[in-house]
């Protein structure tokens, strides 16, 4: 058990699959300096399905890749279950993602050497572990990919591609899973595809997703919706419905350009 | 156009290095090749101009040749010619020399100075100007040599063998005197500068006589030195009207011509056989360059498209390759150029440790050598570059706009067509080369092996598939997933993985021949000495000179000698074809060794030869005819007495020591035979003739067994040098293999990200690229040793007739040529690999 300061708030997942306290991500310096995330406090519930919006340019991404370990914040800290990430060196961050993290990438990011099946066990192989057959079933049946398992992604439709890169973060039964714009070049019919599947690991099998998405229908599927703006939390809904959701983004939007109107002195 | 290429290439500078690096080190072989050799040229020159006077008078025929046969043409001129010559209107000067070869310095240690590689010179002293008018020795420190006990060395020599003023030198001589020893007096200087490693040893006339023609008051040669204003020419009619018969004068600057003759021919050999090397290396370049610009283009692709799209035509696509080309050629050759002359520089201390000591001549660099290494280094690169450009132009402008862009390729199947058609070509050359009798045999046999080589390149994606195969099977056992994925990246652009496999291929295939020709040659010794070697034990000269005939009296002064024949061997025509002959007793001979005779007798007597069956059938000659023998003082005719099955221990003809006496030979000994007396053991009769010969380095004893592992350290140390000098073409392969997997990594950084983000650690995608150079290494390594046994066998077929009689297959070196494929590869990947390993995951994974 690391030694805890008195005089910060203690750092433990409290029960949560993932913390975010005070997390700021800076990219460059001096005149170039960008704020990218400006202390973001965020708790991300096990189970739950949360859903993460903002404008373009609004530090989504950079908030995913802190989380999900594949970069580090300049200060604040990120919590995967008890870990503290800013503790771990880079071959526990390595075994960390391999075992506890899982990642959907806009852009699938399969391996094209590999078919659809070695793709989907790629995280356990690598980690020499078997998978679980009832799982594995289970994942493949849910994504609906049993008939496309021997192929190529130069031989599977994007939305088909994106559902191997889906199973392939469940299929190692990962504390918690990053989607980044995960239908985000996708038609809506694949789309929704993606997220009915999404929506069914949380309800049915207890998975802890967090996903970044433009659009308001695929926020619907969510249990919680965080708003972000200039790297900051600027609101969060619970229950969305596309209309909720829709209402709270032109809010925003208001607020914003008045903000704006405000700094540029009308 | 051009200046997207321009761009493109500054924009890239390492890679442009990478992609230069095949050409650098091609053309840095040819430019130090040249260097170098322009050094030693120059070298000579400076010794022939400085040492031949403006006439020379020697024996009809004897050219500065004669070392040929070992220096043992013994015609003289007698001292009165001298005299006369010196009343001759028109001369200056007359000085008669004493050539003295076969004598060496022996050094404190009781070494030879000098050894196998450059001669010892023994001279009389005289103070005689060369043509340059400077005379050709002098001794700025010390005195001349006067008497028996006095000598003279040049100042390296001396150093070499420790030696200072006052000391006595030991010396080793062919002649009757087998060891003399004399004070060093003096330290010669020699007027033409340098002499590449040459030992002077200088004493007065009388005991040059005495040391080296039997103390007659004669001499080898003698040389003229004109009146002002008299010509060369009128100096050599002058002097011709007063010599005897079977002396001529020549001309300074025909003698001086004569011997650069030779030397430039013995020149010729040195860089032709370096320079095969240097081709070898660029072709092997141009494999990398062919395929780095593949990939470079591949890469490219979505760009070349975007270009396409807006409008630029194919040819101009062509041309921008093309012109990138151009650059990276030229960037090469300059490259080259300038380690070239760190390579001459190399050689120059490579040849200086093997006696030839260049240290004395400035390196040459003639416009030549920078012209060669340009047109050589552009065009191959150009040429290399030109089929991945006329890719490049086949892409269409609508790939631009796609995701994924695949290159047009040539089918595998037609390539495997096209290699299969060259192979067979390129194997028929070979074989006409090499089992028939034809013009430019060489040309032919190198032409088909090249053929031969770039048609396996072309099959190997096909070839080499099932390697890959089978490595990646054993990979996934040993490696798991890792393992798994490195096949895959080697299996994914079999074309890639093939080419950069084949230049690495070239190289070991190359190996791969010579270990199994070596191992035949090897064997074949083992074999023949087994055979033929059967006397108890052999004196011979590792300096591969001839030594005194009384070694062999003192020899049969030995209590524990039975039956003793001495023999010597030299090259002669026969026929006005080269022959090497050996002379000797015949009977002493056949005491010792069982010559099967085929017909006739092989007792030759005064007048006859016995010729061995090849060299009478070459001749067509059989018992009875008469055949012409070719020394350097002229004909002799002899009468084939018999003939006998082809012999290592004999040569090409038997002849009686009487004939060697008529032509004029010197006599000396080139191996004494020896067998024990009935009841002494060997090892006994091997220490008392060690003990005979102890002060004597230019005499080894050796029983079968030594005299095996010597002819087996000799062959193996020529191996060698082959194997350092296509370490190069290695060399230049392994950076190939560099090259593509770092432009891999490049290529594949999303996906290393990627699977970095799914948990791949460091350590594992180390792994991963290792093991992808490994199996690109192996595949190189499996082929190359395959091509090598193929070759090897071709060449031990071709040259069992004469002397290769036994194919050997060294199983061990082949496989450890595989294995250090292996470390090759592990080796190649440590760049690329700790690069990818670097890479940042969020920043690779989300790269274009
Ligand atoms: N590697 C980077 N270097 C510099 N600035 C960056 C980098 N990545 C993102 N940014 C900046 O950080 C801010 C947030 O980016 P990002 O997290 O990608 O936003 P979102 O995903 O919400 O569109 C943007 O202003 C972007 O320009
Ligand atoms: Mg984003």
């Amino acid at each position: 058990m690391p030694y805890v300061s008195t005089e910060q708030p203690a750092l433990t997942g409290g029960g949560y699959a993932a913390r975010a306290v005070g997390l700021t991500k800076v990219y460059g310096s001096g005149e170039s300096e960008v704020h990218a995330l400006a202390g973001i406090n965020m708790d991300i519930a096990s189970r739950e399905f949360t859903a993460v919006m903002g404008p373009s340019g609004s530090g989504k991404s950079t908030l995913m890749h802190c989380l999900a370990a594949l970069d580090t914040a300049t200060s604040g800290a990120v919590l995967i279950g008890d870990a503290d990430l800013a503790l771990l060196n880079d071959k526990a961050l390595t075994a960390l993602r391999r075992d506890q993290v899982g990642f959907v990438f806009q852009s699938y990011n399969l391996v094209p050497t590999l078919t659809a099946q070695e793709n989907i066990l790629l995280p356990l192989s690598i980690a020499g572990r078997k998978p679980d057959q009832e799982w594995y079933d289970t994942v493949i049946d849910t994504v609906g990919l049993r008939d496309r398992l021997g192929h190529r992604p130069n031989e599977l439709s994007g939305g088909q591609q994106q559902r191997v890169a889906c199973a392939r973060a469940l299929v190692s039964r990962p504390s918690i899973v990053f989607a980044d714009e995960p239908t985000g070049n996708l038609d809506s019919t694949s789309g929704a595809e993606v997220l009915g599947f999404l929506r069914r690991s949380v309800s049915e099998f207890g998975q802890t997703i967090v996903m970044v998405t433009h659009d308001p229908i695929g926020a619907a599927y969510t249990d919680r919706v965080v708003f972000l703006a200039d790297g900051r939390v600027v609101d969060e809904l619970r229950q969305p419905t596309a209309e909720t959701v829709l209402e709270r983004m032109a809010s925003i939007q208001t607020a914003a350009i008045a903000a704006a109107d405000a700094r540029l002195g009308h | 156009m051009l200046r997207v290429t321009l761009r493109n290439l500054l924009a890239r500078k390492l890679r442009l290095l990478l992609s230069a690096f095949a050409i650098i080190l091609g053309v840095a072989f040819v430019g130090g090749t040249l260097v170098f050799t322009d050094t030693l040229a120059k070298a000579f020159d400076g010794i022939v101009d400085g040492s031949v006077p403006d006439g020379y008078v020697r024996p009809v025929g004897s050219t500065a040749d004669d070392s040929g046969g070992f220096g043992t043409d013994g015609r003289t001129i007698p001292a009165s010619v001298v005299t006369e010559l010196e009343q001759v209107t028109g001369v200056a000067r007359a000085d008669g020399t004493v050539e003295g070869i076969g004598l060496f310095i022996v050094d404190r240690e009781g070494k030879l100075v000098g050894g196998r590689g450059a001669p010892t010179l023994a001279f009389n002293y005289n103070d005689a100007p060369s043509m340059t008018g400077e005379p050709s020795v002098t001794i700025p420190v010390g005195t001349e040599p006067e008497g028996a006990g006095e000598v003279v060395l040049d100042e390296r020599t001396a150093d070499a063998a420790g030696y200072d003023i006052g000391d006595a030198v030991s010396m080793v001589a062919a002649g009757p005197q087998p060891r003399i020893e004399a004070e060093l007096v003096g330290i010669a200087e020699f007027g033409g500068g340098g002499l590449a490693g040459a030992s002077l040893v200088f004493f007065d006339t009388p005991t040059a006589q005495g040391i080296f023609l039997d103390g007659e008051d004669v001499f080898d040669s003698i040389g003229l030195t004109a009146e002002p204003g008299v010509s060369q020419q009128q100096l050599v009619d002058a002097a011709t009207a007063v010599l005897p018969e079977g002396v001529e004068a020549v001309t300074g600057d025909q003698s001086a011509e004569e011997t650069e003759d030779i030397v430039s021919t013995a020149l010729g050999f040195l860089s032709t056989f370096l320079l095969i090397f240097a081709a070898i290396s660029l072709v092997v370049g141009t494999f990398l360059i062919i395929n780095t610009f593949s990939i470079l283009v591949a890469q490219r692709s979505r760009e070349l498209a975007l270009l396409r799209a807006m409008g630029a035509s194919r040819r101009q696509v062509t041309r921008s390759v093309l012109a990138e080309a151009t650059a990276v050629g030229f960037v090469g050759s300059t490259l080259g150029l300038v380690l070239g002359f760190g390579l001459a520089v190399g050689l120059r201390a490579l040849f200086g440790y093997f006696g030839l000591d260049l240290s004395g001549t400035p390196l040459q660099f003639e416009l030549r050598t920078a012209l060669v290494c340009y047109v050589v280094g552009m065009t191959v690169t150009v040429v290399a570059a030109y089929l991945p450009a006329r890719r490049a132009s086949r892409i269409s402008p609508v790939a631009a706009m796609r995701d994924d862009v695949a290159l047009p390729e040539s089918s595998v199947r037609r390539r495997t067509l096209v290699g299969a058609v060259l192979a067979a070509a390129g194997t028929s050359l070979m074989l006409v080369g090499l089992f028939t009798s034809v013009d430019y045999t060489a040309y032919l046999v190198g032409g088909g092996v090249l053929t031969v080589l770039i048609a396996v390149a072309l099959m190997s994606p096909v070839l080499g598939r099932p390697v890959l195969r089978g490595l990646g099977v054993a990979y996934g056992r040993v490696f798991g997933t890792v393992g798994v994925l490195a096949t895959q990246n080697a299996l994914r652009n079999p074309r890639r993985t093939a080419a950069t496999a084949s230049a690495l291929m070239i190289g070991l295939a190359l190996v791969s021949t010579m270990a199994v020709l070596g191992a035949s040659i090897n064997k074949s010794i083992e074999v023949a000495v087994q055979e033929e070697f059967t006397t108890d034990y052999l004196l011979s000269s590792p300096t591969f000179t001839n030594f005194s005939t009384t070694i062999s009296d003192d020899v049969r002064d030995l209590d524990g000698v039975d039956e003793v024949s001495q023999a010597q061997s030299l090259p002669i025509d026969i026929d006005g074809t080269g022959a090497f002959v050996t002379a000797a007793d015949p009977d002493e001979l056949l005491a010792v060794y069982e010559l099967r005779d085929t017909s006739g007798s092989l007792n030759v007597g005064d007048g006859q030869v016995a010729l061995s069956e090849d060299a009478a059938q070459e001749r067509g000659v059989t018992t009875g005819d008469a055949v012409t023998l070719t020394f350097p003082s002229g004909d002799q005719e002899a009468e084939v007495a018999g003939t006998y099955e082809t012999s290592q221990v004999v040569g090409n003809a038997l002849l009686p020591f009487s004939t060697l006496e008529a032509a004029q030979v010197q006599r000396q000994d080139s191996t004494v035979s020896v067998n024990a007396a009935e009841g002494v053991s060997q090892s006994e009769l091997g220490a008392q003739l060690d003990e005979v010969v102890a002060d004597l380095p230019t005499v080894t004893v050796q029983n079968q067994e030594d005299f095996t592992d010597a002819q087996r350290a000799s062959v193996n140390q020529l191996l060698f040098l082959i194997y350092a000098l296509l370490g190069l073409a290695i060399v230049i392969a392994v950076l190939g293999v560099v090259n593509t997997l770092a432009l891999s990594v490049i290529e594949r950084t999303r996906e290393v990200g990627l699977l970095r983000a799914v948990g791949l650690s460091r350590r594992q995608l180390r792994r991963m690229v290792r093991l992808e150079a490994v199996a690109i290494a192996v595949l190189g390594g499996v082929l190359g040793v395959a091509m090598g046994l193929v070759f090897g066998v071709v060449l031990q077929r071709s040259v069992a007739d004469d002397g290769v009689t036994d194919l050997a297959i060294p199983v061990g070196q082949l496989a450890i040529v595989v294995a250090v494929a292996a470390v090759l590869g592990v080796l190649a990947a440590v760049l690329p690999a700790r690069r990818a390993a670097r890479l940042n995951v969020l920043r690779a994974i989300t790269t274009e």
